[in-house]
């Protein structure tokens, strides 16, 4: 499960998020949508603890993120990037083993559980051996999303994750993530611009704007109703 | 320190009343030409034939250097003129030997009697043009408008050559040119000339048979070869003192042109203060072992692994101290333009400058050489690590953060890799100019490929100076081709491969 609540943040006494409470049942696959500078990217920031909100708080799991805990919180977060967020000094294999590593996993344990997710998220073993650079974008992404889910995540959030991808690639790849999350029963926050990969990809969605949610439901639910003609012209074009 | 180890010795000594360690330790410090090495080299044979353990510092850098060093007891004793102690030390062209004494003794120095020569400018004329004209004196000189005058371009140009001297006698002569030194003893010897001007030890006015003019009115200030020394030598090492001293009045302009002219002629300073002494001393000089100078190619391989070390412990110190002084700076913007400001400013300063600070603080040799290689390497290095870290792109530095890697492993698993070429390049130009740099050590008494070069330029060697300047040149190119190889080795594969999409 994830909580935000009552969160507040402000840069320079300009308000770019809140007061927002949100919270993602387990098991939930929840998109949040909004145009760019709605705050949906600080939102993250803020679930992921990168920002520190001025008021109110996030909790992971039953776990309130703070200094202490961040770290070990983060752990129990898998977080998918846009264009996998490779490390290009790292084999595709060191990156999706970076953080087990550190923690002091055994060969034979990361090599299962790198063979485990090879399979779930359909990557060619021979990719693994080759630098991020050698890789296509859609295996980037793979790779991505085996990091994301190698310390078996108990929540996962997603940044934008196949925007870099061509359209072929990526109607494959939303199918496969789909396929994927559905079936590992993760409780996932998507964020992401594209409302037709939100409805794709995630059950439910809330719409942001100004650092607020406007309104939460199914995207086909919110287009049906929208609650103001912002949210009816963002979901306009993308209604399924 | 030296005071300090003195005092402790002389301690000691006290409490078991009994002088069990008396070997008396003197250092002589001489400058990077060839008269003040045979004479240094002289002293150096002087003390130790007293029994004393000496060690001989040649090619300091220069006056304020070699005084420097005195000063701070790196050294005991250098030879010197009492002209070049009037410039640079009193300001005073003028001063007397008493004030010149006065001003040492406040800094704990003394200085001997004459040696007995002078080393200062003086005219020369071909010995048959002498004996024709039967001239003795520049006053003679002056009488005879019809003479060839042939100066060295600085000869020309100091108010203490030339123009006074013209002023002071009324010198008419009928032509006056000006060239390079050495060249006007060839002009003179090829009969183009009949005066020039000269250093009164100059080997080739033996060589050419030259006369020199007295000075009969006194104009050229004197340059009165003595032995500046610590005054504590009185105490701590007398015996050796009393050796130095019995130099004295001994010797006179042509011994010493007959040492100048045996290292000009490529003997060793060893067997050149040998001769010095001898012809100083005769029967009652200390008898020497000349033999087994060392051969060039000895002398610079010696010189090739001191400047190694050197770079190499300098290298590392600026390794050690700027990559975490970069990612200190990588991190705090106030702190980044402190070191960087001062560590540019640091390489402003100029060597020899550097150098003359450091003395004091840490005395002459390795040390302060390998301190000021440390000082002008560390820029590039602290500059190539905060620039690496800093341009690591937003996305991934923030991706090992949201991964849950603590501070420490995203530095070591990520940052320091992902800025490792930017590093590599700091640590490239570090080493290609402390080999470069390197070249100064010689100038402290540090040895390294200064060495050769320097005694090359006193010797006017071309094939001296190739030696040192060779080797060093070499050993910069080796150095980029070795970094080149490094950088396979050490930057990530990941990050030197094109992307083929």
């Amino acid at each position: 499960m994830i909580a935000v609540e009552g969160v507040e943040k402000s840069y320079e006494g300009r308000r770019v998020l809140g007061p927002l409470s949100l919270e993602i049942p387990t098991g939930l696959r929840l998109a949040v949508v909004g145009p760019s500078g709605c705050g949906k990217s600080t939102l993250l920031r803020v679930v992921l603890g990168l920002v520190k909100p001025d008021r109110g708080r996030v909790v992971i799991a039953g776990e309130v993120m703070s200094d202490a805990n961040k770290l070990a919180v983060r752990r129990r977060i898998g977080y998918v990037v846009q264009d996998g967020g490779l490390f290009p000094h790292l084999t595709a294999e060191r990156n999706v083993t970076l953080v087990a590593r550190h923690l002091g996993w055994d060969e034979a344990r990361m090599r299962q559980r790198v063979g485990e997710l090879a399979a779930m998220t359909g990557i060619d073993e021979r990719a693994l051996t080759r630098w991020p650079l050698q890789l296509s974008g859609g295996q980037r992404q793979r790779i991505g999303v085996m990091r994301a889910l190698f310390l078996d995540p108990d929540v996962v959030l997603m940044d934008e994750p196949l925007g870099a991808l061509d359209p072929i690639t990526r109607r494959k790849l939303q199918a496969e993530l789909s396929t994927l999350f559905r079936s590992l029963k993760k409780t996932v926050m998507l964020v992401t611009h594209d409302v037709p990969e939100a409805a794709f990809l995630a059950e439910e969605a809330v719409v942001m704007r100004a650092g607020n949610v406007v309104q939460r439901g199914s995207i086909g639910a919110m287009a049906r109703a929208p609650a103001d003609e912002f949210v009816r012209d963002l979901l306009a074009p993308g209604t399924p | 320190m030296r005071r300090a180890t003195a005092a402790g010795a002389l301690l000691a000594a006290s409490l078991t009343a009994a002088s069990a360690d008396a070997r008396e330790h003197v250092v002589v410090g001489s400058k990077a030409f060839p008269e003040s090495w045979v004479l240094g080299e002289a002293l150096t044979l002087l003390a130790a034939s007293a029994g004393a353990t000496v060690e001989h510092r040649t090619n300091l850098g220069g006056t304020e250097i070699v005084a420097q060093a005195l000063r701070a007891g790196s050294i005991d004793a250098y030879p010197e003129y009492t002209g070049t102690l009037r410039e640079v030390l009193l300001h005073a062209p003028g001063a007397t030997n008493d004030e010149l004494r006065a001003v040492l003794a406040r800094d704990g120095l003394g200085i001997t009697d004459s040696l007995g020569f002078e080393d200062s400018y003086a005219l020369a004329v071909a010995g048959g043009v002498a004996d024709r004209a039967s001239l003795r004196t520049i006053s003679d000189a002056a009488r005879h408008r019809e003479l060839r005058a042939v100066f060295s371009h600085e000869f020309l140009g100091r108010a203490d050559g030339w123009p006074g001297l013209r002023a002071r006698y009324g010198l008419d002569f009928a032509e006056v040119r000006g060239v390079e030194h050495h060249l006007a003893f060839e002009a003179l010897a090829a009969g183009h000339a009949d005066v020039i001007d000269a250093y009164t030890t100059d080997p080739e006015i033996d060589r050419l048979s030259l006369r020199v003019l007295d000075d009969d009115r006194g104009f050229f200030p004197r340059y009165d070869a003595v032995v500046v020394y610590r005054l504590d030598l009185e105490t701590r090492a007398p015996a050796a003192l009393t050796a130095i001293r019995r130099l004295v009045g001994r010797v006179d302009r042509q011994a010493m042109a007959h040492g100048n002219a045996a290292v000009t002629g490529g003997h060793s300073t060893r067997e050149a203060a040998a001769g010095l002494l001898h012809d100083a001393l005769g029967a009652d000089a200390p008898s020497i072992d000349a033999a087994g100078a060392p051969s060039m190619a000895g002398v610079v391989s010696a010189a090739l692994l001191r400047h190694l070390e050197l770079v190499a412990s300098s290298l590392a110190a600026c390794i050690l101290v700027g990559v975490p002084l970069g990612i200190l700076a990588s991190r705090r913007k106030r702190l980044a333009a402190l070191v960087l400001g001062t560590a540019g400013v640091l390489q402003t300063v100029p060597s020899l400058a550097l150098l003359a600070l450091l003395i004091p603080v840490v005395g002459i040799g390795v040390v302060p050489a390998a301190v000021a290689l440390f000082l002008y390497g560390l820029l590039p290095i602290v500059q190539g690590t905060c620039i690496g870290l800093n341009t690591i792109p937003g996305p991934l530095a923030e991706a090992a953060e949201a991964l849950g890697l603590p501070s420490s492993a995203r530095l070591f698993r990520v940052e320091l890799p992902l800025a490792s070429p930017s590093i590599l390049g700091g640590v490239r130009t570090s080493a290609v100019i402390a080999v470069g740099t390197a070249t100064i050590a010689a100038l402290v008494g540090a040895g390294g490929l200064g060495d050769p070069i320097l005694q090359g330029i006193a010797l006017r060697s071309t094939p001296l100076i190739l030696a040192g300047a060779v080797p060093a040149a070499l050993l910069a190119l080796a150095a980029q081709g070795g970094f080149a190889l490094l950088e396979r080795a050490i930057v990530p594969r990941g990050l030197r491969i094109r992307t083929h999409d």
